[in-house]
């Protein structure tokens, strides 16, 4: 028996203290900086320290440069809160790309068409729900599938991402102002008609708030209500959910039109209260950062926050590096591709243990 | 005529780089990886390419093209089989989630791919942007004698070895999941790797060879588009993820069959290219257009669950990783 015993054996946790993941976790981030840090050193001879003290002069270096974080750390992470009911229920929305720009796109379709009409309380009102609705409907039309005859939604929803894209570049090419530029520029510049209003003078304190708001809504959500259980049983095992009495299908549709529906208000946020114009950028990859975002914090809302703002400020800090050393800011992509490859490949060792052969002797021994 | 010539000529040059992209992602979901880090693979080997080609050219007195060639093929397929191997690592060692360490792949190659092809040549202390017209030339190269037979011989011999490298390893790939002993195996492993472990496979083993040697065919394509479809140079525009996700399309238009993606990857090329042909389009709607091949995978996506016949499915462990403890 003892012949044939592998060196290192595999064994599953029963759990584990939180303060023991997270210093797992913790490690990890820290072997990650070192990786980065030798590769920062390999392509520039620059001293890493100094490398990350102008990452953080990047991202909180002035007020400015922090509200510019504020403001992206929020729209990454109302796009992780959007996805956190889907995955929770183990439906892969990988559609969040297009979600948020089919938000956006209705954001922008109100500001400009209704721009000279309404007054901005109702411009934003107006936009916000068309925001939601868009969301929904992209949310929607994949789940709808997968409730009826099982279509595979990870392949689905990810074609929908360059749907929502091409109907992007047709707006933009039809909105596009002035002719010929190939962009809409900034929608209502003078008048800010539709714009999110400064609060206590921070333009972009609005932001912050409103998706603060959807954080803790969104984490009491899943967690205390009946509709949130239901996710978690549908996630936990189909046949369960059946058993007990939930409608699967409609469960389904119903979290995947919300996860939409939010992820379309991401785009409401970037487009009213950020950026003021529309284009592919708006959602920029951030669709697919979210996935992991959300993902990683196991569907809690509040860790979100947490793993959001590192992304930003690697993202920030990194495009601060580039411009000060001569790179260019994909330097970030691979910074934070690095420190994810570490966090993800971390959840291994706080979800199992391994027992070397000499280790096992030992406990039969004692048996 | 000769606008329908011109059409179905860039259709394969399109074609064949998603092809690539696809044959490669078809053998890795095969083992029941679903690797969404097709682009991020597809951006490795294209720059690993470019980079040996460029230091090789940089060095050398005299570049031979066949050289810089040879030398640029084994740099793509060593790093995008070594992207595959990231992500293999991750998934099957460490069981981390798929779609995510996926996404993470293609964020990963992405950013390296940009922020090499952007600064090689300033790194290396040149000016202006990065070239490697001897290698690149050499990628190109095709009989004219062939070439020259009026349409048919610019239909099927004025492209570039890749091109008929594709079909080959296309064909090859088909050959080896339906007919040979080892192809039967990964399939198992793919469809129920419990299954194929009770039967003595080793589904580890498979798994992890199966997403390399995947992650090296679609990195040619990669290196097929840096060296023939831009000519040896490289350009941020993010061309080549736009692509990769397509070969991910490409995978589900051709319902898993290597041999079917051959002429898809054609069609996909059409569609993409149409737009170019139609006389009277305006900006906004080539946009719409440009569209076509994503449409059209939906419906196929839509129509194969619908029917669930056997042939036409995902492979049944696809996204799942596997523990022998849990079965």
């Amino acid at each position: 028996m003892t012949k044939h015993e592998p060196l290192i054996h595999i064994v599953k946790r029963d759990g584990m203290a939180w303060w023991r993941a997270w210093a797992i976790r913790l490690i990890s981030a820290v072997m990650a900086l070192l990786v980065c840090a030798l590769f920062i050193y390999g392509l520039t001879k620059l001293n890493p320290i100094k490398v990350y003290g102008a990452m953080w002069e990047g991202a909180f270096g002035s007020p400015r440069r922090a509200w510019i974080t504020a403001r992206d750390t929020a729209i990454l992470l109302c796009i992780g809160v959007g996805l956190a009911p889907a995955f929770m229920m183990r439906f892969w929305n990988v559609g969040a790309e297009g979600q948020v720009l089919m938000g956006g796109c209705a954001t922008a379709a109100v500001l400009i068409y209704g721009g000279s009409a309404l007054p901005t309380w109702a411009l934003l009102c107006a936009s916000a729900l068309a925001s939601l609705v868009a969301g929904a409907l992209w949310g929607f039309v994949p789940a709808l599938f997968k409730a009826r005859w099982n279509t595979n939604e990870t392949l689905f929803t990810l074609m929908m991402n360059y749907i929502a894209i091409q109907i992007t570049c047709f707006l933009v090419a039809t909105w596009e102002n002035p002719k010929g530029s190939n962009s809409v520029g900034i929608i209502n510049q003078k008048t800010q008609a539709g714009w999110f209003p400064a609060v206590f003078g921070q333009q972009y304190l609005m932001n912050v708030i409103l998706v603060l708001a959807l954080t803790v809504a969104m984490f009491l959500y899943l967690k205390y209500t009946k509709q949130g259980y239901e996710i978690s049983v549908v996630g936990e095992s189909e046949n369960t959910a059946r058993y007990a009495g939930i409608s699967v299908k409609r469960v389904i549709i119903r979290t995947m039109a919300l996860s939409g529906a939010i992820c379309g208000l991401s785009g409401f946020v970037a487009v009213a209260g950020s950026s003021h114009t529309i284009s592919t950028s708006t959602a920029g990859g951030r669709g697919f950062t979210a996935i992991i975002v959300a993902w990683m914090a196991k569907f809690n809302t509040f860790v979100m926050v947490l793993i959001a703002l590192l992304l930003v400020f690697l993202e920030k800090g990194a495009v601060q590096i580039a411009s000060q050393f001569h790179l260019n800011d994909y330097a970030s992509d691979v910074v934070t591709g690095i420190i994810l490859f570490f966090l993800l490949g971390s959840e291994f060792f706080i979800q199992y243990s391994l027992r070397f052969r000499s280790h096992t002797h030992a406990k039969e021994a004692e048996a | 005529m000769t606008q329908l010539i011109s059409l179905l000529t860039s259709a394969v040059v399109f074609g064949t780089v998603i092809l690539y992209g696809a044959v490669g992602e078809i053998i890795t979901e095969k083992s029941g990886n679903l690797n969404l880090g097709v682009p991020g693979i597809m951006f490795l080997g294209g720059i690993a390419g470019l980079a040996a080609a460029f230091f090789y050219e940089l060095h050398a007195a005299e570049p031979v093209g066949a050289i810089g060639l040879a030398l640029s093929f084994l740099a793509a397929i060593a790093a995008s089989a070594l992207g595959g191997l990231i992500y293999a690592f991750l998934t099957i060692t460490l069981r981390a989630n798929q779609n995510v360490t996926g996404l993470t792949l293609t964020i990963f190659g992405a950013g390296l791919a940009n922020l090499f092809g952007g600064s090689l040549n300033a790194l290396a202390g040149g000016v202006g942007q990065i070239s490697v017209a001897v290698t690149s030339r050499a990628y190109r190269a095709y009989i004219p004698a062939l070439a020259g037979m009026g349409r048919v011989g610019q239909l099927l011999f004025s492209f570039g070895f890749m091109a008929y490298l594709a079909i080959a390893i296309a064909l090859l790939a088909s050959w080896f999941l339906n007919r040979s002993r080892v192809g039967l195996n990964l399939r198992a492993v793919g469809e129920d790797p419990a299954t194929a472990d009770a039967a003595g496979i080793s589904v580890t083993r498979y798994k992890y060879l199966a997403t390399c040697a995947g992650a090296a065919v679609s990195g040619l394509g990669g290196l097929y588009y840096v060296m023939d479809y831009i000519k040896g140079t490289w350009s941020t525009d993010g061309t080549i993820e736009a692509l990769g996700w397509l070969a991910v399309a490409l995978v589900i238009f051709a319902t898993w069959r290597p041999a079917r993606a051959i002429w898809s990857a054609y069609l996909f090329g059409v569609l993409y290219w149409a737009y170019n042909y139609i006389a009277g389009l305006s900006r906004a709607t080539i946009e719409l257009f440009k569209m076509l091949p994503y449409v059209v995978t939906i419906l196929v996506l839509v129509a194969v669950s619908m029917r669930r016949s056997k042939e036409a499915q995902p492979p049944k462990s696809l996204g799942l990783s596997y523990f022998r403890e849990e079965r």
